[in-house]
């Protein structure tokens, strides 16, 4: 077996336990500890029943700990904060799955490389996940003026978090919109829906463009579908590209791949499939160096 | 003296949808300075969907949230203004906008089972100095008990009011009153309702609202809204009137606003037609009625259909980009019914 990076992940709440499953088979990733602040919450439970070191006294319990070398942090925005400066300290590459937004938005496909080399990246969120390579790969073949993106989730898929400080999905989305996607000014909605069963994530994009290019449009997207759907494999084309004068829509489906979480919460499923993809490349660039 | 009823104006919020969204800031001042003189207690003012609603999902408004409240702000003497937010599509930084040019009442609008993503507006809201309602919208869609456990909620969050709204205008006066009745019982504030004209019962509902203990209620001008519109706020007035509340109103003055101010702005007959009558058999979000308009014709679909089909799919407010999907899907259904031959020639 080839080498391998050590990592650990920081909150064993959801998304940290669909990411533990789901770094379980990676390539490049040794998953090493999951750390917490409660001995006997149902995640650190689930961790040692697979196998990894855990730890319930925060992420203290690892810095100093030289093998690990990539941590992913699945807390929140304001604990994020403080775990970035001692991650940063320490030597370690943070991988920020919260709003807190210390590095810069990373996208996988469309702006990794440029951020290959930083000690902190943020995975923006899950509708930014989901729709920001659909903008970027129009905005690279005609050139986007504005753009905005609708994601519907299920109730059921949206915790605490999020609907408490739902003002922070529209917001960091809107401005990654703009950053990582290349509109000039971008907008973000977030619905939730509580039918039963729960609705599998699905996310439009609308953009206006400055040259309504018909088939350079249809190619980029689906070029770019597949791209995502080699991390995603529940990231689906739902309706092809519609062109309506200067305006684009695009409508997707994203079911995520029922690791840990169900299917219905795609939107959890594209952060933590962006996080590994993301933290796979780190890994196998260090891995490069030694 | 008959008990005092508060009316909320929406002619220019609700109102918008049945004009595209396209009154002009003179446009609303023009009527918001006659609502105020025939006395009506409460101007809401957004787009169609709320603050932030302007986008190509809901549609571009004519100009800017700010445009408008400014324009309205300046001529209001005695009534207040009031703005509706819908958190996912607008944010606190609306609400802070909003309460720059002055308004005083914040409405925050959330599916009958979210209220807690409102949670921070209704907070915001009071720290801004403004009056908090929740508003609970597609109330039709659970049953009371659910629509008493998010009032409660609401209250919690420190909500002055609570409204328990019929956005699909779905419901029947006794629908309305049992779900009244239980919030009435349950929280200590006072209840508003809004009502829509899908099934020709806007202004029965609002009765029965009133009857059941609703404090407040909601009209617009001609009835203009989404659907077939609100409950039409002259004849309200004038129903109110005849039953011995209060409602500080002037009649005639309303009647002339609505006759001789809001009339000749209209697009389109306020009515109940096919298509409206659908939403409101099917249970679906009133907004949809123009968007389904469009698609249907763009996809050459029965836009019935697909206003069913939404309700069908239990879709809620806000998700206007379901029907090009419903269009399309339905489209192509029959374009394989056109290939294989089965559809009847």
């Amino acid at each position: 077996m080839s080498k391998k990076i050590k990592a650990a992940i920081v909150g064993p709440g959801n998304i940290g336990m669909d990411l533990m499953y789901k770094l379980i088979d990676s390539k490049y990733i040794e998953l090493d500890s999951v750390i917490g602040i409660d001995p006997n919450s149902n995640g650190l439970r689930l961790a040692r029943e697979n196998g990894f070191k855990t730890f319930h006294t925060g992420l203290e319990a690892i810095i100093g700990n030289k093998d690990i070398k990539i941590v992913f942090d699945a807390t929140s925005a304001k604990a994020h904060l403080k775990h970035a400066e001692m991650l940063k300290n320490d030597n370690k590459i943070a991988i920020d799955l919260t709003p807190a937004a210390v590095g810069p938005y990373v996208v996988p496909p469309v702006n990794f490389d440029e951020n290959v080399d930083s000690i902190n990246i943020n995975m923006v969120t899950c509708g930014g996940q989901a729709t920001i390579p659909i903008v970027a790969a129009i905005n690279e073949v005609a050139d986007v003026e504005y753009a905005e993106i609708v994601a519907t989730i299920s109730s059921k898929s949206a915790g605490p978090g999020t609907r408490q400080n739902i003002d922070e999905f529209t917001e960091t989305t809107s401005k990654a919109i703009e950053k990582v996607g290349g509109a000039k000014k971008g907008k973000a909605i977030i619905i939730l829906n509580p039918a039963e069963p729960p609705i599998i994530m699905r996310d439009t994009v609308h953009v206006k463009v400055a040259n309504p290019d018909e088939k350079a449009i249809n190619d980029a997207v689906i070029n770019m579908v597949s791209k995502v759907k080699e991390y995603v494999p529940g990231y689906q084309l739902k309706v092809p590209p519609i062109i309506d004068g200067d305006k684009v829509t695009v409508m997707l489906e994203v079911e995520g791949a029922g690791a840990f979480l169900p299917k219905y919460s795609g939107n959890l499923d594209i952060m933590t499939a962006a996080a590994k993809a993301a933290g796979e490349k780190i890994a196998q660039r260090l891995l490069e160096k030694e | 003296m008959g008990k005092k009823i508060r009316i909320v104006d929406t002619t220019l919020r609700d109102g918008m949808h049945a004009v595209a969204h396209q009154f002009t800031p003179e446009d609303m001042a023009e009527i918001a300075l006659k609502l105020d003189e025939a006395g009506v207690d409460t101007i809401e003012v957004s787009h169609g969907d709320g603050l932030g609603g302007s986008s190509f999902q809901y549609g571009f408004a004519a100009a800017s949230d700010q445009e408008y409240l400014e324009a309205v702000s300046k001529v209001l003497k005695r009534s207040k203004l009031a703005v509706l937010l819908l958190p996912g599509i607008g944010t606190q930084e609306h609400l802070e906008m909003a309460a720059q040019y002055g308004a005083k009442v914040a409405r925050i609008a959330t599916h009958v089972t979210e209220a807690d993503v409102g949670e921070q507006h209704i907070k915001l809201a009071k720290k801004l100095g403004m009056e908090a309602i929740g508003f609970l919208m597609m109330s039709h869609m659970v049953d009371k008990e659910k629509v008493v456990e998010q009032a409660k909620l609401f209250e919690s969050y420190g909500a002055d009011t609570i409204y328990v709204t019929d956005s699909a205008g779905a419901l029947a006066p006794n629908e309305v009153r049992e779900r009244i009745e239980a919030v009435k019982k349950a929280v200590s504030v006072p209840i508003g309702h809004h009502a829509h004209n899908n099934l020709g019962l806007a202004i029965a509902n609002s009765l029965a609202a009133i009857e059941a203990g609703a404090d407040i209620v909601d009209g617009t001008c001609k009835g203009l809204g989404a659907g077939a519109g609100n409950a039409q706020l002259e004849v309200l007035a004038a129903v109110l009137n005849k039953l011995g509340y209060e409602t500080g109103i002037d009649l005639y003055k309303i009647m002339d606003v609505a006759d001789d101010i809001v009339a000749p702005k209209m697009k389109r007959p306020q009515v109940i037609d096919k298509n409206s009558l659908s939403i409101g058999y099917a249970g679906t979000y009133g907004s949809f009625l123009l968007h389904a308009l469009r698609a249907s014709e763009k996809f050459g679909v029965d836009a019935r259909d697909i206003l069913i089909e939404m309700g069908r799919r239990k879709t809620v407010g806000g998700q206007e980009d379901m029907i090009v999907d419903v269009a399309y899907e339905l489209s192509k259904k029959n374009q394989m019914i056109d290939k294989t031959g089965l559809q009847i020639g």
